[in-house]
């Protein structure tokens, strides 16, 4: 049978799996309950247009064969284009507060917290090679390790913050363990059950955590001691320098928090891919049975990797607790490990400028097309389904040698002598 | 130091019910070129894995450098001077050839670097030329040199080499085997070298051994399985 005939087929089928309850029957109301309506014609026209245009697609790619050549010139552009585009981003990011609004800023810590998180897991997955389905957990060990903290012990975020990250490490080495012979798909399904279990608990004990109701109250961050309140007086920032209170302030000082705690998680990976444990986990992804051969130990360069990452997502994750004074286990559902995830695949897995772009679009695209209401899912799928086709590695693909040689070779040479390399 | 480098007795190994390895002994003494031939499926790979640990020997012992090494695990088995160079190359291949090599040198934590790394290059100019090539891109003899050269970042006084023919031209063959033999009589390694390209190891090799369904059904020197007349028929003649 033809291929294309056949492709076209098996995706009509699936259409027809997918679709069937989710188009072929409507629900109504009724004084009695709700019955269900069968739709037979509009399925068959779902049907019908996922064949046809499967059909279409197939047909139209087989007779452009240059289009992949194409692409790899794009995606060598956008790896050139790093160069600059990176100091651009930053600075942007720096001068953000000063010259946007309170929406502006606000959009820009969100952009940033998934920057970080999309960082955090990137060093699972991007360079470990450890497919995490449940990263949200550790956000969520972090969120609720700096409320609790806060709440019985009176403490400060920044006293929080490494407790918050210790914390999401311990879990991370926690979840690392079972799954250490795990792989691929089944090490994805555990993970997800991680990261629901996480939620789960968060929820039932409500005792400790407060259950549905969440905790509120949790402290806003200080700057040296220097609060951000209206109240004036010495011991706040208005205060203290002799400015007038705006809440702007206090939302700018967040922001800078995490473009701080974001360029931080974004420096470590960069310092870890330079030595040894973080080529040992980049190894790992390409060949475990080599690095077996190599003397690497396995376990244990997994499992850091597994609390590296969870640490930085404890870290998100306490911002997040301080940002919104209030935490429930609502905030920790699985869509956010899947947006993060989303993330760092899009982005191109173990880039780190792809990560920070996939973020910007993702997040603020959601932003944007907040109007759109229930239509915006459909486009943000769309729209993965596009960036999966035209660029099926991520957005930035290829990845950049941990060693320079060339122009940097006499360094480099000297360093790895000393056994620096 | 007379005894053997690395001693195996009795050495059985299993995956899952299957038994792949049915009671092995061997012996590799320092200095020594060995190489142990077989069929396809004789267990040679193994052997090989089973003397790094993975799997572990079900029974039997193994000895390196007087040591039992037989429930060790496999990370520790190599830091203590062993290097495995095993089947398929297995090289990183998104890495470069530089991060490869830097990879190799990692289980002696980077020590005597630029010396080893000067060895290899002398071994194998190619890979010097390829420096900061993506393994993934080196064509397969380049990746064997790279995976041996690999390898011998660790220093190792024991050298493992699972099948470095495999699926190369015989003139990169002959290249690959000459660094081989070089590296023997010029550092006084020691080589236990597993081929299916049975004349050209027996004539490298100062002694063999035959591997059959998982048991070692003869041995000897190069020469004198190189002249026995089974050997000829099973593994010579039309055999590889
Ligand atoms: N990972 C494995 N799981 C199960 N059986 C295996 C595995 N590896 C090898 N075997 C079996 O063990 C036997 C020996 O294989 P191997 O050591 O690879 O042989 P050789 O290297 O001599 O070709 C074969 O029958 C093979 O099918
Ligand atoms: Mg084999």
């Amino acid at each position: 049978m033809n291929p294309i005939l056949k492709d076209a087929g098996i995706s009509a089928l699936v259409a027809l799996g997918l679709f069937g309850p989710m188009i072929g029957l409507k629900t109504e109301a009724s004084a009695t309950g709700l019955f269900l309506v069968p739709r037979p014609l509009a399925l068959a026209a779902a049907v019908a247009a996922v064949f046809f245009g499967r059909l279409v697609l197939l047909t139209w790619r087989g007779r452009r064969p240059g289009r992949y050549r194409a692409n790899r010139g794009l995606s060598e552009a956008l790896k050139r284009s790093g160069r600059f585009l990176t100091p651009v981003l930053l600075a942007f990011a720096v001068v953000l507060p000063f010259i946007s609004g309170r929406y502006g800023i606000d959009l820009g810590i969100l952009v940033l917290t998934y920057v970080m998180l999309g960082w955090g897991l990137n060093i699972v997955v991007g360079l470990a090679g450890l497919l995490d389905l449940g990263y949200v957990a550790f956000y969520a060990v972090g969120a609720y390790s700096f409320a609790l903290l806060s709440q019985t012990f009176g403490l400060g975020f920044w006293t929080c913050l490494p407790l918050a990250g210790l914390f999401a490490a311990t879990w991370g080495v926690m979840l690392g363990f079972p799954v250490l012979r795990l792989r691929g798909d089944y090490l994805a399904i555990v993970t997800l059950a991680f990261g629901e279990i996480i939620r789960i608990v968060l929820l039932n004990a409500t005792s400790i955590t407060g259950g549905p109701n969440g905790i509120a109250g949790i402290p806003r961050p200080t700057l040296f001691g220097l609060q951000f309140s209206a109240a004036g007086g010495p011991d706040t920032f208005s205060g203290f320098f002799g400015l007038e209170y705006s809440p702007t302030q206090r939302v700018a000082f967040l922001y800078y928090v995490i473009l701080g705690l974001a360029l931080l998680t974004n420096w470590v990976t960069l310092r870890l891919r330079r030595v040894a444990l973080g080529r040992a986990w980049e190894a790992l992804r390409e060949d475990e049975i080599a690095c077996r051969s190599l003397g690497i130990n396995v376990t244990v360069t997994k499992l850091t990797a597994f609390a590296i990452g969870a640490a930085f997502g404890g870290f998100a994750g306490a911002f997040f607790a301080t940002r919104n004074a209030f935490i429930s286990p609502e905030s920790f559902t699985f869509i956010e490990s899947a947006i993060v995830l989303a993330i760092v695949v899009l982005g191109g897995l173990g880039s780190q400028l792809g990560t920070a772009l996939a973020a910007i679009v993702m997040i603020g695209g959601f932003e944007v097309f907040r109007d759109l209401a229930e239509y915006r899912m459909l486009l943000f799928g769309t729209a993965l389904v596009l960036i999966m086709i035209l660029r099926p590695r991520g957005l930035v693909s290829g990845r950049t040698p941990s060693v320079a040689l060339g122009r940097r070779r006499e360094i480099s040479a000297e360093l790895v002598a000393e056994g620096r390399g | 130091m007379s005894g053997p480098l690395l001693k195996l007795s009795g050495v059985t190994a299993f995956y899952g019910a299957i038994q792949a390895l049915k009671g092995v002994d061997l012996e590799v003494a320092p200095g020594e070129i060995v190489t142990l031939i077989g069929a396809n499926g004789a267990g040679k790979s193994t052997l090989m894995m089973t003397i790094c640990g993975s799997p572990h020997a079900r029974h039997g012992q193994i000895l390196y450098d007087g040591r039992d090494i037989t429930a060790l695990p496999t990370h520790e088995i190599m830091h203590m001077g062993l290097a495995q160079s095993p089947e398929g190359r297995r090289i990183f291949g998104r890495m470069t050839v530089h991060e490869n090599l830097l990879m190799g040198a990692q289980v002696v934590a980077m020590r005597n670097y630029a010396a080893t790394r000067d060895l290899v290059f002398t071994l194998f100019p190619r890979l010097k030329e390829r420096l900061a090539q993506r393994g993934g891109t080196l064509s397969g003899g380049e990746q064997q040199m790279l995976a041996i050269g690999r390898a011998l970042m660790s220093q190792p006084r024991l050298l493992l080499l699972d099948e470095p023919s495999l699926g190369l031209a015989p003139l990169v063959v002959r290249q690959i085997f000459g660094a081989i033999r070089q590296l023997n009589r010029e550092t006084g390694l020691t080589v236990l070298l597993v081929e299916q390209n049975a004349f050209q190891a027996l004539r490298l090799a100062h002694r063999g051994y035959v591997l059959v369904n998982g048991a070692v059904t003869m041995a000897g020197s190069g020469a004198e399985l190189l002249a026995r007349p089974e050997i000829r028929a099973a593994y010579l003649e039309g055999g590889h």
